[in-house]
Order: structure tokens, then sequence, then C-alpha cells
């Protein structure tokens, strides 16, 4: 498979929405594995970063999941080929930054991921739309075990296995979960959720991880501790913290619809009106926009069948997706007027809202 | 592979090697070429071992007890300031400093979680191979033949074994 192809594929992000997707719209499950005979990718010479790679990409590429993937060096690949992998969470954006002997393998269908001598010489990836920890999980477990099968890992019985960062001791492991929070955001109850989640043990990023920004309302919630528990429990305790996420934000939903309708009627309805008339938007206002139509189609103000269109739609308006398919590069003041472009040809038909049909409890 | 000496004060290969009894006691420093030029170790007139001595031990990173991976070459001051280990040995050689910084970093300091089975029974198997290879020769050696001949089988048996485990 080459990389024209795959960009041209739908993703299991964006393809396999449906309204068990509401809250949660993907599970990601990432385990990070490395070689017992060979120094970690950072501190590894470039010799020894191109044999690692050799090993790693042939074990990996043998693996059944993988077999007719891309396989690809990441110095292969253009900026703008990496940016778009990067948004759609494929690759990290440290590996689209790196050097020589980095690797990425990705599975056809694009819920798995392997790259090679990115901070680990493995980082093995597995995503899947809608809330699905256990169903990820025993799909990254039997990945695991095979590739385990002809590699010899790092291991020690009493730390796990051994990973270039100390924080990655143990299983290895970060799940995650996407979550849309609208409602916890406009009624300010977000800082109060982080913070309780932080007590819990479990991290709260933005959508494209560390250091990014929560536009569109989109968070990732994942596991902050790696050793001490098995990967069971883990998975365990994430999913009650999640559980008692969706419970907050659906909560808020009501609230916000009991306390002043109107305003969120109003939000939700400008949001339609820029949608079909803006000339400029960046990405960070495009996000927003896009959630509160979410959030509608959440709500019934939209039908239900619209909902894998905007989840497209918050790929399409980020800046990788955006150049792509006008096929070229475009300095950012040239970006906002193509998003805004690209988003009113969308919305030129999009069924317009119905405020009479919404769900009165604000659960669907 | 035994690693060259690094230099006291930086990380270079140390090539100025010095030896000197002070008061009783065998001081050794190691050198780079650098450093030894800047504190004026090749200068005949003289220098003082013993402020270089107090320097190194002044500057922890550097000092000569400082761990460091044999495997790698990897340092405590190279962890300060990368926060990521060389490699999988570093942890053997970093033990000491590792426990306290897991503690505060983890639900706990022991792995309860899976275990890489495949690749621990392979790993089992070639330890027990290069044993029974070691055992061969010593019997050969010392002309016991009939302990030699069953070692032999016992070797081959095992090889079997890893050959029908997947290619490595």
């Amino acid at each position: 498979m080459t990389i024209a192809s795959l960009i041209a594929s739908p993703s299991e992000l964006t393809d396999a929405a449906s309204n068990k997707t509401a809250i949660v719209l993907m599970t990601r499950i990432r385990l990070a594995r490395n070689l017992a005979t060979q120094p970690f990718p950072g501190w590894a010479k470039p010799a020894q970063r191109t044999r690692i790679a050799e090993i790693c990409t042939a074990a990996v590429a043998a693996a059944t999941p993988l077999k007719r993937s891309l396989n690809v060096a990441v110095d292969q690949l253009g900026e703008l080929e990496k940016q778009i992998l990067v948004e759609r969470h494929l690759i990290s954006r440290e590996l689209s930054g790196s050097k020589q002997g980095s690797n990425v393998i990705i599975s056809k269908d694009q819920t798995v991921s392997v790259m090679v001598n990115e901070e680990d010489h493995l980082r093995i990836q597995v995503l899947r739309a809608g809330f699905q920890l256990k169903k990820t999980w025993n799909v990254i477990n039997e990945l695991d075990t095979a590739l385990e099968a002809s590699l010899d890992y790092a291991f020690s019985p009493t730390l796990g296995y051994l990973t270039a960062c100390p924080t990655n001791l143990g299983t290895g492991m970060r799940a995650s979960a996407m979550m849309h929070l609208p409602a916890l955001v406009i009624s300010s109850q977000m800082e109060k959720v982080v913070r309780a989640v932080n007590q819990l043990g479990m991290v709260v990023r933005g959508l494209f991880g560390e250091g990014s920004d929560a536009s569109g309302s989109i968070f990732q919630i994942s596991n902050q501790t790696t050793l001490g528990e098995s990967e069971e429990e883990i998975l365990k305790r994430l999913t009650s913290v999640l559980q008692s996420i969706i419970e907050h934000e659906l909560n808020a939903r009501e609230k916000l619809l009991e306390a002043d309708a109107g305003k969120l009627f109003d939000k939700i309805g400008r949001a339609y009106g820029i949608m079909q008339n803006s000339h400029l938007l960046n990405s960070s206002e495009a996000m927003n926009l896009l959630s509160l139509i979410r959030l509608g189609i959440d709500l019934g103000v939209f039908p239900d069948a619209n909902r894998s269109t905007i989840d497209r739609l918050f790929i399409e308006a980020q800046p990788g997706h955006l150049q792509h398919a006008q096929k070229g590069e475009f300095d950012p003041a040239q970006r906002d007027l193509l998003r805004a472009a690209h988003l009113r040809s969308e919305f030129a038909n999009f069924v317009r809202p119905d405020f009479s049909l919404i769900n009165s409890n604000g659960k669907n | 592979m035994a690693n060259p000496l690094k230099c006291d004060l930086c990380d270079k290969p140390a090539t100025v090697h010095l030896t000197q009894i002070v008061s009783n006691k065998v001081h050794k420093v190691d050198l780079c070429e650098a450093c030894a030029q800047a504190k004026g170790v090749t200068d005949p007139s003289g220098f003082s071992l013993s402020d270089l001595l107090l320097k190194a031990s002044l500057n922890p990173e550097a000092a000569p007890g400082a761990m460091r991976c044999e495997s790698c070459g990897f340092t405590q001051a190279d962890f300060k300031k990368h926060g990521r280990f060389g490699c999988p040995a570093c942890y053997d050689a970093f033990k000491g400093m590792l426990e306290p910084m897991l503690d505060g970093m983890h639900k706990g300091t022991k792995h309860t979680g899976k275990i890489p089975q495949a690749a621990l029974a392979r790993q089992s198997l070639h330890e027990r191979l290069s044993k029974l290879e070691l055992d061969l020769s010593d019997a050969i050696k010392s002309e016991r033949y009939e302990d030699a001949a069953r070692t032999r089988d016992e070797i081959s048996q095992v090889k079997q074994a890893t050959h029908q485990s997947p290619p490595r």
C-alpha cells in the first residue's frame, strides 16, 4: 500500500461514526516495546538505528493485521503527508520530526499503526471508533504476543517492559479515550473535571496530545502510571473514570437545557449560520463550530445520519488535510479562506436545524 | 568490549592518566587532552592534584564514582540531561537512583502485568544451551567422555526445541 492510497482511503476515525460514538469518539491503546540488546533510539548511533529498524519492520510487516500495510521510512514522507498522519492520530509529532532510521507501518484499515524508532524501538497502537477499551486491548494484546514470538523484548521480572523513559515502565501501556465534552466546557466545569481526573491517576490532554489546546471541546483522557498494576486493572480504572465523565457530560447537557435552552439553541443555530456563510475560519474556530453542530446532533436538532459528515469535517478542517485537498501549500491566512469555502460548500445542503425535535432529557 | 576511560572533568575519552601519592594514599586522575591542558597537568612546573580531585568531587556528575552504564556508556549526567535512558541495561546500572524515582512516579514499583512468555522461554533455552556447551568442553578437557556424550545428546535435544520455535 502507498501513502497516497492510504490518505485517499477513509479512516476509522471518520467513517465508523454512529450514536454509539456520541461522547467517546475514539479509543486508543499504545504499547511501548524495546529490543533487549539494542540501545534505545535516542541514544543509538545511526548504524544501530538502521539495524533496529530492519529487525523491527521485518517482524511487524509479517504480523497478520499488518499484511499489505503501508510500510515506509519517515524520511521518505513529505511534510504534508506526515502532517496528515499526525492529524489522523496514526503517527506522533515526535516521529514526524525524527531523523534517519524511523519507520511507520500502518494497516490498510488505519486501525493499527506501529512506529519504529520513535522514543522506543516499537510503539504499537490500535485505535477503534467509540468506547471500546476491551476490544482494543484484545486486538493489541494479540498483535504484541505475535511480535514477541520473533522479537526478544527488553523485559525485567520486577520492572516489566523496559522503556527509554521510566514513566512508561511496567506495562508500557497508555490507553486513552478521545471525548467530546461540549456541555462541560460551556458550563465551565472542565477545570474541575481535569483536577478530579488527575487525582485518580489519569491525565487530560487536548486533541493532539501534550501541549495541544482543546478546541472543539475534544479531550484525550489516558492513564498516567504504567507500573504496579496489570493492564486489566489499568483499563478497569480508566473505564470507570470515563463512565463517570460521560455521566457528568450528560448531566451538564440536561442542566443547560433546563436552565437556558434558548442560549444553547442560539449557539447551535449561530454555528450553523456561520458554517453556511463565513469566508474566513481558522482551525480553532472551525473546530468549535463543528463541536456545536455535533452537540446538536446528539440533542436531536440534526439527524444522526449527519454525524459522520461532521466527524469527517473535524479532520478535513485540519491544516494538513486542507492543504492536501487543495493540492498545495498555503499560508495560514489563505488556509482560513479555503477552510471557510470548504465548510460553506459542505453546509450549503446540510439539513436545517429543527429545535422542536430536541430530546427533553438531553440523552440519546 | 572495554569502554575507554572517560575524562574526570568532562565526557571525552581520557588520554592523560596520572597517579600521585599524597600522604600515603594513591590518587588516580584520568583526563582528556583539553582538560589536562587547561588544568596545567602537562606543565612540568607543577600543579596541585588535590585541587583537581576536589573539583572533580564537587562536580558529582563527573565524579569518578558517578553511575555509568557499562553496556552503552550512558552516564547519570546524560540521564539528567535527556530524562531518558540509553539502553535496557541502564536499568541495572542506575538501580540506585531508580527506586526512589519510581516510587513517586507510579502506582507501585513492581510489575504485575503481562509477561512475554515466548521471548522469556526462548531466552532460557539459550542460557541452558550455552551452559551445556560449557559443560561439554569441560567434560572433554577432563576426559569424562561418558558425561560428554550425555551432554552432547542434551544439546541436540535443546537445539531441536529451539528450532521448533519461530525464527528469531
